[in-house]
């Protein structure tokens, strides 16, 4: 069934390291790292978007495309596959992955410290992450997901700001723990009796699905394995304590790396092995999903009305909007009748989302600060007269982020609602304060911010330069793309989820 | 002795005879700098020798008997002490690889032991002999002779750098290694008294006749058995065993902690799977709790002391016995217990496999570290971690590959002690020993904290110095290829784990 090599995915996947290397060996000079650097992000971006716009939407296309499949380790006691594959969920991803990529490398232009260094991590972190979004084999999966802690953190570490070395740690050690309840899970899942195999979309597959069947560890307990890890990096109350952490040390591309996709990486990981790899326990533990995505979204926006650091603040309103998430998986929870796509492409949605939207504010941010100095929001004020573009770029984002129909936003918070209510109605009124929260504390913030009386000491700020705004002009067409004309993901996230809700409705109405 | 028993113990006997070569050249040889690229050549001679017999060996078990392995009756004239097979030869190739390594490593650390350069590289090559010798070895009393062939030069060349540290260790190294001797001896000789044979495989024929209650099937073969234990348990380095390890690898020559942290453990693992699995097998059931509990202990002591550390070595003798830890799951996970009413114990070939892998990759990240910190420690003259700070700005390359080792002994892919932990901790829990696997992971979510910390260091901190660092290119050599082999090992591990494999089977009785 995913056989072949295409080799498109292995090149979009490994440009970035290859293009680590060469900076590492051959190019000198900042100048010329910086241009190599934004030369590789854009080569990956078109690589990325190739994918995405040459993925076949059609009725009758393979689920799984762009295959790149070859023995990784052969059946000696670990049998591997290099597997790369892209299906309906993943593609936006990797497109996503590849904007972000870009924009975090434009975002560094100011970098002035151990340049070469830095974006040889950048370009690595970029790597470890397509790889994560694209590997359909678990060991080489689990293998990305680890590589990309060591990047992320030597960019919080080295290039961050105030407490970085406790932060970057944090971080590590939260990540770290949480990857190793996920190898418990993938080795216990590879030793089930009958499987041998790390092979994800065998394992995804209804005919060749791990069954209860003598397990070393039940079936229940494998799910929670995988999704303490996926918890952790979501993440999602009560494992989020590193990220408010890790966001406010973080230099801005590292930033938005982190909130644009790591974060993504936790939420890809639900749908992709929790959801489709245990549909019965998923059916099972939908409720509980569902209430820790309702406290975290509610946790998340009372905590963020609180805060006084912007970064911080943004972080926080993460941790409440990757709840909803949570939220759109528990629309698998519904008791009887037909489960629609609706929850779990709102999830999905709400993934790429919340990538764009972040990033976009954290890139924002990172500009806020580099000009003024402070990220202390009482002691800015009317920055949107002398820095229009930003506050424009903020505003939108913003809006995005609390919902306003025309952005994308919009989008993934109504299919998630609309999933979800179906299954679980008062929780997910609830969840839906946390809109009204995010409302609250993003106007409050854009008003204390960018508008009122300006301090005499911001009166010679400038507005964002070519190469600064290149990233935000990127990110808020997207936005508006998105927000306009959301069947451009809609659509393919359906088709690769369509098949998980089959298994899904075969497991709710046996 | 025929001909052919020559040939079957030449690999050993060139490996003596290089030590005698060097010591002789020693005499003659007035540029003394050429000492260890000649020690480095005469490994070709052991290493040749193993290749043939490897390829010599074809689908025969055993070099010494045929076809037909451990058949008692065999009227061999070396006694049926070793047994020339693919598990010796793995550990035959490890042992060499190992010691051309830590040779060419050296070349510039002997600089200034003008006078001792020559036994120095002799007395690598006696206990690399001894360190084969042990992974052949088929006999209680081969055992323990190949075992003090080992140990005796590794004592003298701890106490090589002749200062107050050194001096210490090689002292404390070698009265541990006496007790822990004297243990082992006195648990032969109870094993004897019991099976009234020295050989493992009519140890292993006379232990399956024992029936009784007790653990292990009698008092004498218990206690017998558990001190056996014990004595190898000091040359594993594992927990509550360790005592002398920080000691020794914070006071010896650099070099030569590289050589017994990866060699020395090999052997003594290689002869502990030799007796465990072909002499004691039919009472595994009792002996593997034993080895699981021994692991459980290495594993949290080793990471829990290791965090307090300041000085480089002794984390790395922390972190050493840690692994030691880890290499035990997988012995422990060689046993099963089976399916019948009487429980009676099943071969597990993942778990020893595993630990042939494990002990690979370890050699290949453990190596890489040693040689960054011979290469380094040469040049600042400290081994306080807070001293690697800049390290990043002094020498880049340096302090990656040094940050990419220790990333591989926390067991981040993809190097191959990734692998190798994926490896063991699933042969541990495909044995039931799923809290093992549950505690070997959590240890080693632990060790991130210590080992991170010096990377951290190294690219965070402010150098107090910008004097640049540099090596020789002899050192820089070995550097490159053990860290090429161990990232070799997480991107295409299948070789070596075939090797293993094979090796293992020649284990199965």
């Amino acid at each position: 069934m995913v056989e072949g090599y295409n080799g498109l995915l292995t090149a979009t996947v490994f440009l970035p390291v290859v293009g680590a290397l060469v900076l590492l060996l051959v190019v000198k000079g900042d100048r010329n790292v910086r241009n190599f650097a934004v030369l590789i992000a854009l080569g990956d971006l078109v690589l990325s978007l190739l994918v995405f716009g040459l993925f076949d939407r059609g009725d009758g296309a393979d689920r799984f495309q762009f295959v790149d499949h070859i023995t990784w380790i052969p059946d000696v006691g670990l049998n591997a596959d290099f597997l790369l594959t892209v299906d309906g969920l993943n593609t936006p991803l990797v497109a996503l992955t590849g904007l972000l990529g870009m924009c975090a490398v434009l975002a560094s232009w100011h970098i002035g410290f151990r340049v070469k260094e830095y974006f040889i991590w950048l370009l690595v972190l970029q790597t470890a992450v397509m790889g994560v979004f694209t590997s359909m084999d678990l060991l080489l999966f689990f293998l990305f997901w680890e590589l990309e802690l060591i990047p992320m953190f030597m960019l919080i570490s080295v290039w961050g700001s105030g407490r970085k070395e406790y932060s970057a740690m944090k971080f590590l050690i939260f990540t770290i723990l949480g990857s190793a309840f996920m190898l418990v899970g993938i080795v216990a899942v590879f030793l089930a009796p009958g499987v041998g195999t790390f092979n994800m979309v065998a394992l995804s597959t209804e005919a060749t699905m791990l069954t209860s069947a003598g397990l070393l560890i039940p079936l229940s307990g494998l799910f929670w394995l995988f999704f303490v890890g996926f918890a952790i990096k979501l993440p999602t109350w009560p494992f989020h304590t590193w990220l408010p952490d890790a966001h406010t040390d973080a230099p801005t591309a590292a930033s938005v790396m982190l909130a644009g996709v790591l974060l993504k990486m936790g939420g890809y990981g639900l749908l992709r092995i929790n959801v489709g790899m245990f549909p019965s326990q998923t059916d099972r533990f939908a409720w509980a999903l569902v209430v820790l995505g309702v406290v975290s979204v509610l946790y998340g926006a009372v905590v963020t009305m609180r805060q006084t650091d912007l970064k911080r603040l943004i972080a926080y309103s993460s941790i409440s909007h990757m709840g909803l998430v949570l939220v759109g998986i528990g629309s698998v929870g519904i008791a009887q009748g037909t489960l629609t796509v609706t929850g779990l492409n709102g999830a999905a949605m709400q993934l790429f989302t919340h990538g764009t939207v972040t990033g976009l504010l954290f890139l924002a941010v990172g500009l806020v600060y580099d000009r003024t100095h402070t990220r202390y929001i009482p002691d800015l004020g009317g920055l949107a007269g002398r820095m229009p573009v930003v506050a424009v770029a903020m505003l939108i984002a913003g809006l995005a982020s609390l919902g306003l129909p025309g952005l994308s936003g919009f989008v993934s918070e109504l299919l998630v609602f609309l999933g979800a209510f179906r299954a679980y109605d008062w929780p997910t009124v609830l969840a839906l304060l946390g809109i009204v929260l995010a409302a609250g504390y993003i106007l409050w913030m854009m008003e204390r911010t960018f508008f009122g009386v300006r301090r005499p000491a911001f009166d010679d700020l400038t507005d964002a330069s070519l190469v600064e705004a290149a990233p935000l002009v990127l990110m808020v067409v997207t936005i508006i793309g998105v927000g306009v004309w959301p069947a451009l993901l809609t659509d393919v996230f359906e088709s690769g989820l369509n098949p998980m809700v089959d298994v899904l409705n075969g497991v709710i109405n046996r | 002795m025929s001909v052919h028993d020559f040939y079957v113990i030449s690999p050993y006997l060139a490996m003596a005879g290089a030590a005698v070569l060097v010591i002789l050249l020693d005499l003659v040889l007035p540029k003394k700098g050429l000492l260890p690229y000649f020690s480095f050549a005469v490994l070709a001679g052991p290493f040749i020798m193993t290749l043939i017999q490897f390829y010599d060996l074809g689908g025969a078990a055993n070099l010494l008997r045929g076809a037909d392995a451990f058949t008692t009756e065999d009227p061999s004239i070396l006694l049926g002490a070793i047994s020339v097979d693919r598990f010796a030869l793995f550990f035959n190739f490890l042992i060499i690889g190992t010691v051309a390594l830590v040779v060419l490593a050296s070349t510039d650390y002997v600089r200034n032991m003008e006078r001792f350069q020559g036994e120095y590289f002799a007395l690598i090559l006696f206990a690399a002999t001894g360190m084969m010798l042990l992974a052949a070895a088929t006999e209680l009393i081969t055992i323990y002779v190949s075992l003090e062939l080992t140990t005796l030069p590794l004592a003298a060349l701890t106490a090589f750098l002749l200062n107050r540290n050194s001096s210490e260790a090689g002292m404390k190294f070698l009265i541990i290694s006496a007790i822990s001797s004297a243990l082992m001896l006195y648990g032969m000789a109870l094993v004897f008294g019991f099976t009234g044979s020295t050989q493992l495989a009519d140890i292993s024929i006379a232990i399956g006749q024992a029936t009784g209650d007790t653990p292990f099937g009698n008092y004498a073969l218990f206690v017998g058995i558990v001190l056996m234990i014990a004595g190898f348990g000091f040359k594993l380095s594992a927990a509550p065993f360790q005592m002398w390890v920080p000691d020794v690898y914070e006071g010896g020559p650099t070099p030569v902690v590289a050589f017994l942290s990866v060699a020395s453990k090999a052997a003594a693992f290689a002869v502990v799977l030799r007796v465990l699995f072909t002499g004691f097998f039919d009472v595994a059931l009792d002996w593997g709790i034993l080895i699981a509990g021994l692991a459980a202990a290495s594993m949290i002591i080793g990471n829990l002391v290791a965090i307090s550390q300041s000085n480089i070595r002794r984390l790395f003798g922390y972190s050493t016995i840690s692994h030691a830890g880890y290499i035990l799951v997988g012995v422990a996970a060689g046993v099963k217990s089976g399916d019948g009413i009487f429980k009676a114990p099943e071969f597990a070939a993942i778990g020893p496999d595993s630990v042939l892998f494990y002990l690979a990759a370890y050699a290949a990240a453990n190596l890489t570290a040693f040689f960054a910190i011979t290469i380094i420690s040469s040049k600042i003259s400290s081994d306080q971690i807070s001293d690697y700070a800049g390290l990043s700005t002094r020498n880049p390359l340096l302090a990656g590959v040094l940050a990419l080792s220790l990333l591989a002994l926390v067991g981040v892919p993809p190097t191959g002690i990734f692998i190798a932990k994926l490896y063991i901790f699933t042969a541990a829990v495909d044995s039931g020993l799923i809290w093992l696997a549950i505690l070997g992971v959590i240890n080693s979510a632990v060790s991130a904290y210590y080992y991170v910390r010096i990377i951290r260091v190294m690219f965070t901190e402010p150098a107090t110095s910008e004097v640049k660092i540099s090596g020789s290119p002899a050192p820089w050599l070995a550097l490159g290829l053990a860290g090429a082999a161990m990232v070799f090992m997480g991107i295409a591990p299948g070789f070596v784990m075939e090797a293993a494999q094979e090796a293992v089977r020649a284990l199965a009785v």
